[in-house]
């Protein structure tokens, strides 16, 4: 009936014009989100990896650090333990079950990156604020330390910092990756706080005498973190690759005992001919998680991106 | 004594490798308490400028602030930063163009006004919020209650400028600066907000500064009406004087420039020529001589002073309109 229809549209129109209106920016967000493949599909990754961290103890088939196909192994002729019944991938050149350590390798991957974004935000967070609240000579000195930090290549930056550390563990790790993070997250929440000083809202709340120390933390800080939540999801995957980097090039836990994937791809090295699968694996799980943090992190610059609403 | 009384307001905005440009040249003006104080000219004249200056909202690098500002015998311009901020939303508030922007995005209603209530009458939070739900009634904002919870982007334009308004006036101000505050908003909107601030402003007993554009504002609510132009004051009047018989060719243009219902179809508007930009400095010339219709060659040859007509009445101009006779105009 024509009727009907046209007055079903009316409502539909309403409903959705109403919708708008009053809906807030992370609502409006999370909603285009759910729609969008690519943040499912990165979300589904993390959230596989995750589970997989926290109950690998209790799935993985053996030890990862019981050597107990070691009879198998064979230095000299490089020989290690083929895939068989109850080790469906092998050992590896320990003699240690493989799956077993690639589970539990999730934990050390997952910390690593948690905790580097972690303390990187939070350094980036402090010396951003710093430099956007401050202006002036603070704002030049501490951008000029972040310039000095971000012209040295991030990766290399990252080995120098860990190759300070005589005795390298899980904490010099962090260290290094995160440190590295810090001058992304400054520069970025520099120019998001510069872009606020200037804004209506906190010249409305100076005319009311608001103390500085509100305006920078309660008017300035809070609009300007948007860009920086879609960054550390970024930076997330930058340090797993990092640490994996860094692992791999012997500057990370010598302790092999606790499986990481960057450690396990650098011993998989001199068995690479005869075995890729003891690369392929670890390898595989990098890029994986690595992507999956990408995607949530592209997809959600582009959900809080108030340019791409509709 | 006046409650405020700025005189010789200049300010001058420098820039690096650039002549320094004077945005507000010696503007003098009183607000007696209670009074309502036009500021009025086109985009570019200084009069948002001043009201920053007043405020000492004004960058500190970049802008020069000379004069001298008497808020209730204290200087404004002399005072620190820090007593400044106390004087700020306790004693004198300021409601700005755009409601939108002009709050925190991030923050609800409530707490943008509890702020304030918190800040300069140290009220605890919990009774901050009864007050602050008692100001939303006040300035006709239905269900205060819920709108406390409630964030910038769910209220209507009016509802916005509403609640601006209300913090503005929480800590019940002696002045208020009102920079615009219907510019952004729909016709039928502005009647309200306009009406809303005369009623609040006679019952607190606050002395208004209404800075607009709009000459249908100041005929509305404005008891003395400053002209601007190029950041000099160059008329001042009672406002039913400067509806009835405007001087300034300038205050001139600006009435004759506004569209009447009363006129024949078909008539053209009568805009004034030409733009801010044509402006001359003020030095040796009067800055309107490029727009003006009276300008004479002395126009252009020597800055014109200003003249004190009595009652209060004060013109700057060589070659002032000469009153009609007799001319009925509602103001």
């Amino acid at each position: 009936m024509a009727i009907g229809t046209k007055k079903e549209r009316i409502d539909s129109l309403a409903e959705s014009t109403a919708d708008d209106s009053g809906v807030s920016l992370a609502a409006s967000a999370w909603k285009r989100l759910r729609r969008s493949p690519v943040f499912l599909f990165g979300s589904f990754i993390i959230i596989a990896f995750i589970i997989i961290a926290i109950i690998a103890p209790w799935i993985a088939p053996h030890d990862p650090s019981a050597r107990d196909l070691a009879d198998q192994v064979i230095k000299a002729r490089n020989q290690i333990p083929e895939p068989q019944p109850g080790h469906p991938l092998g050992g590896d050149l320990q003699g240690r079950d493989f799956l077993s350590r690639l589970l539990v390798g999730a934990q050390q991957t997952l910390l690593v990156g948690v905790f580097a974004t972690l303390i990187g935000l939070v350094g980036g967070l402090a010396l951003g604020t710093l430099a956007g609240a401050f202006g002036g000579w603070v704002d030049s000195l501490v951008m000029r330390i972040v310039d000095v930090m971000l012209s040295i290549p991030q990766l290399l930056l990252a080995f120098g910092i860990g190759a300070l550390f005589a005795k390298p563990n899980l904490f010099t790790v962090i260290l290094a990756v995160s440190i590295v993070q810090i001058p992304v997250f400054a520069r970025l929440l520099r120019g998001s706080m510069l872009a606020q000083r200037g804004s209506d809202h906190v010249l409305a709340a100076t005319s009311l005498g608001v103390k500085p120390g509100a305006i920078v933390f309660r008017h300035m800080l809070p609009n300007s973190l948007g860009p920086v939540i879609v960054q550390s999801t970024l930076v997330l995957a930058t340090s797993i690759i990092d640490a994996a980097a860094l692992s791999f090039l012997g500057l990370g836990n010598p302790d092999d005992r606790i499986p990481e994937w960057g450690q396990m791809l650098g011993g998989a090295q001199t068995v690479i001919d005869t075995h890729p699968q003891l690369a392929f694996w670890p390898a595989g799980c990098i890029i994986a998680i690595a992507l999956g943090f990408t995607l949530v992190g592209e997809s959600l610059r582009d959900a809080l991106d108030p340019k791409n609403r509709r | 004594m006046a409650l405020l009384e700025v005189r010789d307001l200049t300010v001058e905005f420098h820039r690096k490798g650039e002549e320094p440009f004077t945005a507000v040249d010696r503007v003098s003006f009183d607000v007696e308490p209670g009074q309502t104080v036009g500021l009025v000219g086109e985009s570019g004249c200084g009069k948002s400028v001043t009201s920053l200056a007043i405020m000492g909202l004004l960058p500190k690098r970049g802008a020069k602030v000379s004069g001298t500002v008497n808020f209730e015998g204290t200087d404004l311009l002399t005072l620190s930063d820090k007593q400044l901020r106390d004087k700020r939303g306790r004693d004198l508030g300021m409601v700005f163009q755009d409601p939108l922007s002009s709050l925190n995005p991030v923050i609800p209603i409530g707490l943008q006004v509890t702020e304030v209530l918190e800040r300069h009458q140290g009220l605890s939070r919990k009774k901050a919020m009864v007050e602050a739900a008692d100001l939303l009634d006040k300035v006709g904002i239905p269900d205060p209650t819920r709108r406390l919870s409630e964030y910038p982007h769910q209220l209507s334009g009016g509802m916005r400028q509403r609640a601006l308004i209300a913090i503005a006036l929480a800590c019940k101000p002696r002045l208020l600066i009102a920079d615009e505050p219907t510019t952004a908003l729909d016709v039928t909107i502005q009647a309200q907000i306009l009406a809303l601030l005369k009623g609040l402003v006679q019952d607190l007993g606050t002395a208004l500064v209404m800075i607009t554009h709009d000459l249908g504002v100041v005929a509305g609510l404005c008891d003395e009406v400053n002209v601007l132009y190029g950041g000099r004051v160059v008329e001042k009047a009672q406002r039913h004087e400067l509806f009835a018989e405007p001087r300034h060719p300038y205050t001139h243009g600006l009435l004759a420039s506004i569209p009447r219902l009363d006129a024949p179809r078909g008539e053209r508007l009568n805009p004034i020529r030409g733009s801010v930009a044509d402006n001359i400095p003020w030095d040796h010339a009067c800055a309107f001589a490029p727009r003006c219709p009276n300008a004479l060659d002395l126009c252009r040859e020597q800055t014109p002073v200003q003249e004190d007509l009595g009652g209060g009445r004060l013109l700057r101009c060589h070659n002032p309109v000469q009153p009609e006779v007799p001319q009925e105009v509602s103001a």
